[in-house]
C-alpha cells in the first residue's frame, strides 16, 4: 500500500525516475516547483550505456566524464538512490510480455518494471507518488497514447504515477485530486520535438544537460543486439551474467567456428579490461610482436587453438611477418607458445565478425 | 567509529557507487569507508554521490591502476 495521505502541515513526497536525460530532470523540477519533496531513483540494469565504454577505452578517457543521473540530482539538489536490478531485470530481457522493439530492447516491459520497482520503493519508504519524464508520442513503444496507461496499470502505480511533462494529455492523477499538484502548472508536451523541453530547460536555467545520443541502453543498439543474439544462440540458452553482457561492450568479436568465438582488445584500455577475465577464459598474447590480448569463449576442438592463434597474430603488429609467436594460456594449465603464420585478410570471412 | 573496506575493483561505474552506497547506509555518522576501485570514473562519481547525500571524501589515493576513496559518513542531510 502507498503511504498514508500526509497531513496538511507535511510536504507530500515523490520519487522521480532519473535517467540522466533532460526529460526526467525537467519532470522532477516541475514537481519540486509545487512544493513537493522529491528524491531521485536510478536503476542499473547492466545494459546502461552510462560511462562504461568511456571507462574502458583509453582514447575516451580524456573527455570530460560524469554520471548524468548524479549530475541531474546535483542540479536539482536532491538525493539520488542508485539501485542494482541486474538479476531481476533478466526476466524482462529474456521474456518480455510485450515483445522487443527494433533490436533486443523490451522498452514497454522495461518501463513497467522500473515503475513497479519505484512503486515498491515508495511503499517501503513512506513516499506518496512517482514521477517520470515520459512524453506522449516521444517513443515508439513505451510512450504512446495506448501504452502509457498500460505502464500505469501493470506497474500497480495507477493514478499515483505522474508524468508532469505531458500530464495535461492524460487523465487526472491522485496528487492533482489531493491538491498537491496544480494541473495548470503541469505541461501538455506531445510528440518527438525537443523544442518544448529545451525551452523549459532554459526557463529553469539548466545548461550543459545530457544530449540524446542514441539512447541510454545497449539493447537498443543494433550491433550489441546481434552480439547478444549470437551469445544466446550458440549457448542454447538465454541465461546470462553481468560479465557476459559487459564483455559484449568490449573489443572485436569474431566467431570462426560455431563452438568458439574470440574477443580481441582494440587498444590498451580494452586490453587492460580484458586482463581481468584471464582466469576465466583461455587467452592468447603475441610475444614476438606487440598485439592485443585475445580471450577465447567456448570449447576448443582439435585445430581450433592454431586457428585462434593465427587470428591473434593477424591482429598483432606481426600481421605481415612469416611467423609470429603466440603465448597460449589455458584456464587450468601452464602457458605455452605457438609459432604461427598470421591469417591474411582474405582468410577472414566477413561473416566471422559478429 | 568503525572503518569498512569495500572491494569494487574490476567493477565499472555505477557499480562502485552502488557498493559504496550500500555500505554507507548501514553505518553511523563519523564511521569511515574505504572503497577500492579500478574504474577511473569513480573519482567523479563517488564524490558526486557523497555531495548529494551529505558525506565527505577526505582522501583519494591513486596507485598505478588502483584508486582508494576514503569516505567519512555524514548525517545524511
Amino acid at each position: 500500500m502507498f503511504a498514508v495521505v500526509p497531513l496538511m502541515s507535511q510536504k507530500p513526497k515523490a520519487v522521480a525516475l532519473i535517467s540522466g536525460g533532460l526529460d526526467s530532470l525537467l519532470a522532477a523540477r516541475v514537481v519540486m516547483e509545487q512544493g513537493v519533496h522529491v528524491e531521485g531513483i536510478n536503476f542499473f540494469t547492466g545494459f546502461c550505456v552510462e560511462g562504461h565504454t568511456h571507462a574502458i577505452r583509453k582514447q575516451d578517457r580524456a573527455k570530460p566524464k560524469r554520471n548524468n543521473a548524479l549530475w541531474s540530482a546535483e542540479q536539482l539538489g536532491i538525493k539520488l538512490h542508485i539501485i542494482d536490478i541486474i538479476e531481476e531485470y533478466k526476466d524482462v530481457v529474456i521474456n518480455p510480455k510485450h515483445g522487443y522493439g527494433a533490436n533486443l530492447n523490451p522498452c514497454l516491459d522495461c518501463k513497467i518494471f522500473m515503475v513497479e520497482k519505484a512503486r515498491e520503493w515508495v511503499e517501503e519508504h513512506g513516499f506518496d507518488f512517482i514521477i517520470t519524464g515520459e512524453v506522449l508520442g516521444q517513443r515508439p513503444m513505451s510512450q504512446r497514447k495506448d501504452t502509457m496507461p498500460v505502464v500505469a496499470r501493470d506497474s500497480g502505480a495507477r493514478d499515483r504515477l505522474v508524468r508532469p511533462l505531458c500530464a495535461k494529455n492524460l487523465p487526472v492523477t491522485m496528487p492533482e485530486i489531493r491538491g498537491w499538484l496544480d494541473r495548470d502548472k503541469l505541461y501538455g508536451f506531445n510528440g518527438r520535438s525537443r523544442k518544448p523541453q529545451m525551452a523549459l530547460a532554459e526557463k529553469f536555467g539548466f545548461e550543459d544537460y545530457a544530449q540524446p545520443a542514441g539512447g541510454c541502453c545497449f539493447l537498443t543498439d543494433k550491433q550489441y543486439a546481434v552480439k547478444l543474439g549470437d551469445l544466446w544462440a550458440t549457448r542454447g540458452t538465454r541465461e546470462y551474467d553481468l560479465d557476459d553482457i559487459m564483455l559484449l561492450k568490449v573489443g572485436r568479436h569474431l566467431r570462426p567456428r560455431p563452438n568458439f568465438k574470440v574477443i580481441v582488445g582494440r587498444e590498451e584500455g580494452e586490453n587492460r579490461f580484458l586482463e581481468g577475465y584471464r582466469k576465466r577464459f583461455v587467452h592468447m598474447i603475441p610475444r614476438s610482436h606487440s598485439g592485443p590480448l585475445v580471450l577465447i569463449d567456448g570449447e576448443l576442438a582439435a585445430g581450433d587453438i592454431e586457428l585462434a592463434a593465427r587470428l591473434t597474430a593477424r591482429f598483432s603488429q606481426g600481421r605481415d611477418a612469416a611467423q609470429v609467436t603466440i603465448e597460449v594460456k589455458p584456464v587450468d594449465a601452464d602457458a605455452h607458445c605457438l609459432d604461427v603464420l598470421p591469417l591474411t585478410a582474405d582468410e577472414i570471412p566477413a561473416d566471422w565478425y559478429i | 567509529m568503525s572503518t569498512t573496506v569495500v572491494d569494487a575493483r574490476n567493477l565499472l561505474c555505477p557499480m562502485p557507487v552502488i557498493r559504496a552506497q550500500d555500505a554507507v547506509v548501514k553505518l553511523q555518522p563519523g564511521d569511515t569507508v574505504q572503497v577500492l576501485c579500478t574504474d577511473p570514473g569513480v573519482v567523479h562519481d563517488i564524490p558526486a554521490w557523497c555531495r548529494i547525500h551529505g558525506h565527505e571524501i577526505f582522501k583519494i589515493d591513486e596507485q598505478g591502476h588502483e584508486i582508494v576513496i576514503h569516505i567519512c559518513v555524514g548525517t545524511g542531510n
